[in-house]
């Protein structure tokens, strides 16, 4: 069971349930797929670092599903690509390393990288 | 008059020695780079937005390839701009 995330943007000026219905349309893309969908993360309105077709933010989701042939992500990246409202999106496999990091993220380790920091600068302090 | 040991303490005895760098990834055991993460990113860029290289970041190969990899997605989605002048 593979694991994917596709991390795509939303053009900000669709109202918001237009928004919402192009993410419908993939969500039920992949459900319909046979595909297991681990997580739905919306991290909303954001700014982007940079104009992409003349706008400056963009809403961001990520979908993280597993599938077992990989046979459903070429069709989903062909409506992507025809899709106008999505400004850009990125479909990435994920190792099990990159499986556990999302999951501790979800389960409230945010700061994964920064606490193991701190955690080793502490031992390093006590050392 | 300041006596001579006085001088000879002027400067930091320290400012010599070569700092040991070290793979924060492999000290630190963080085993993913998360492309999402502009902020953490943004350590291995200067402020013109280019990827720093190895022999500055001091970290190890393996690492260094994914955390460029990372940051060209991370420009690719708009989390990270590809050239900007501004210190980031």
């Amino acid at each position: 069971m593979k694991q994917y995330e596709v991390t795509f943007v939303v053009d900000p000026v669709l109202s918001s349930d237009e928004v919402k219905k192009t993410v419908d349309t993939y969500v039920d893309m992949i459900k319909k797929a046979d595909c297991e969908i681990v997580n739905i993360d919306e991290v909303g309105l954001r700014q982007l670092a940079y104009a992409i077709n003349n706008r400056n933010t963009g809403y961001y989701y990520c979908i993280e599903y597993k599938t077992e042939s990989g046979a459903m992500i070429q069709p989903m990246e062909l409506a992507f690509r025809r899709d106008e409202r999505v400004m850009r999106f990125l479909t990435v496999a994920l190792d099990k390393y990159g499986v556990k990091f999302n999951a501790d993220k979800r389960a409230g380790l945010i700061g994964k990288k920064k606490q193991e920091e701190e955690a080793a600068s502490d031992e390093k302090a006590k050392a | 008059m300041a006596s001579r040991d006085d001088i000879k303490f002027l400067s930091n005895p320290k400012i010599g020695n070569k700092r040991k760098k070290y793979c924060r990834f492999k000290k630190f055991g963080i085993k993913y780079i998360d492309y999402k993460d502009a902020e953490f990113l943004k350590q291995f860029l200067n402020p013109q937005g280019k990827i720093l290289p190895r022999r500055i970041t001091g970290n190890s190969l393996k690492y260094q390839r994914r955390v460029a990899t990372a940051i060209k997605r991370a420009r690719h989605l708009g989390y990270l701009p590809y050239v900007t002048d501004m210190l980031k």
